[in-house]
């Protein structure tokens, strides 16, 4: 269970990274993406910003909910008023996707145990998941809101302040 | 007998390359230890702050301004490209402090105009403005009136720039608001209408003018069913 979290700029430019994995059941809140999803990762994100784009006009709401999903991997989204997107990527089994766009079988089926079912990725839709997702973008969203006013903080720029990045890591400690 | 081991020879014309450095953070931290991610975003949402030193600071922003342009327009320009900034992080900031469960986005062109209007408006003066009005001729332009601007209180205008309304500042504001809304403007500006008017000598009216573009999504919703 590996989380990738990333927030895009009002010009689709990404100013924050962030892998983890669940801290939830015994998870020790580390990504275990495999070498090749680490460049997929990006790609499927910004492949997603085009379906936000779609969605953004339809609802009044922040939070998007689920919005894409690709081989197993499930893109979730938060849009601020700003125009800047929060997009949560979460992947149940990162070492058994394959990222072959010509797969059309689904991987092989792994013995699934009564644990990994707890998973939220193996839910992606289910309300209990969007309900944790929701939190942790909101919870996201203050330590935003408390970035960008800075006065010195002009639109679209990187975020790079290691304050911040520990914000979201509590958060998804929390939640996630 | 065995030697000394061999040591490859050195050459002159190869120099290691140095380790990178570790990253180290120059962040510093205020002595309190507390950051801007520990302060509270909405403590400020009930106080004012004095009228009197708001008053000193957007005094000194105009004589800068003044000094460094050389015409009324361009001073109009200036106090609207400083107030841009504020526009934007006034949207984000209102909608946080909605209640999260019931924050929306203005996705509407009307829907952003009553949040300025409205909002916005009891936000940074605590009134909303006096009135908000669509062109009979043009789709795309609207009009938010202030009766008396809050910023031109304590403003006297010489006679020779009459035309020179300093209320470009909040302007400024509302141009950034829109863009920030995803709604692109070809400018808002700032307009005495007060010339007679005996109860309001500072009537003021903000011209809206929305990108075609804008118009164009806005009908595309619309007929769509949004």
């Amino acid at each position: 269970m590996s989380y990738y979290f990333t927030i895009i700029g009002t010009r689709d430019n990404p100013l924050f990274e962030l892998d983890f994995g669940t801290s939830k059941v015994g998870g020790d809140g580390i990504a275990r993406f495999r070498e090749e999803a680490k460049h997929m990762n990006q790609f499927i994100v910004h492949a997603a910003l085009d379906l936000v784009e779609e969605t953004q006009w339809s609802t009044k709401d922040l939070y998007l909910k689920k919005i894409d999903s690709f081989q197993n991997n499930h893109i979730h989204t938060f849009l601020t008023g700003g125009n800047v997107k929060f997009m949560l990527l979460m992947n149940p089994d990162p070492s058994s996707t394959s990222y072959s766009a010509y797969q059309t079988s689904p991987p092989p089926s792994r013995p699934s145990t009564a644990r990994t079912n707890t998973l939220l990725a193996s839910n992606p839709g289910s309300q209990q998941t969007e309900e944790a997702v929701r939190q942790f973008m909101f919870e996201v969203y203050e330590a935003w809101m408390k970035c960008i006013m800075n006065p010195f903080y002009q639109v679209n720029q990187p975020v790079t302040s290691p304050v911040f990045r520990n914000r979201v890591g509590m958060a998804a400690k929390k939640y996630l | 007998m065995s030697g000394p081991p061999q040591v490859p020879p050195k050459e002159a014309n190869h120099a290691p390359i140095p380790q990178a450095k570790p990253f180290v953070s120059s962040l510093r931290y205020p002595s309190s230890r507390k950051t801007i991610y520990d302060r509270n975003l909405n403590r400020t949402k009930t106080t004012e702050i004095s009228l009197a030193s708001f008053s000193y600071l957007f005094n000194s922003l105009i004589t800068y301004h003044h000094a460094k342009s050389g015409s009324v327009s361009e001073i109009e320009t200036r106090l609207n490209r400083a107030a841009y900034p504020i526009g934007i992080k006034m949207l984000d900031l209102l909608l946080y402090r909605q209640p999260s469960r019931t924050a929306a986005r203005p996705t509407r062109m009307l829907d952003l105009l009553q949040f300025i209007h409205g909002t916005l408006w009891r936000a940074l003066f605590n009134r909303s403005a006096s009135a908000l009005e669509q062109s009979n001729t043009k789709k795309n332009e609207y009009m938010i009136i202030d009766n008396e601007p809050l910023v031109n209180t304590f403003i006297s205008i010489p006679k020779e720039m009459s035309q020179l309304n300093c209320a470009a500042f909040i302007a400024g504001i509302i141009e950034g608001m829109c863009d920030a809304a995803g709604f692109s403007t070809d400018g808002v500006t700032a307009h005495w209408a007060g010339e007679g008017d005996e109860m309001w000598p500072g009537k003021t009216i903000f011209l809206l003018r929305f990108k075609d573009s804008v118009v164009e999504r806005e009908e595309a919703i619309k007929a769509g069913g949004g």
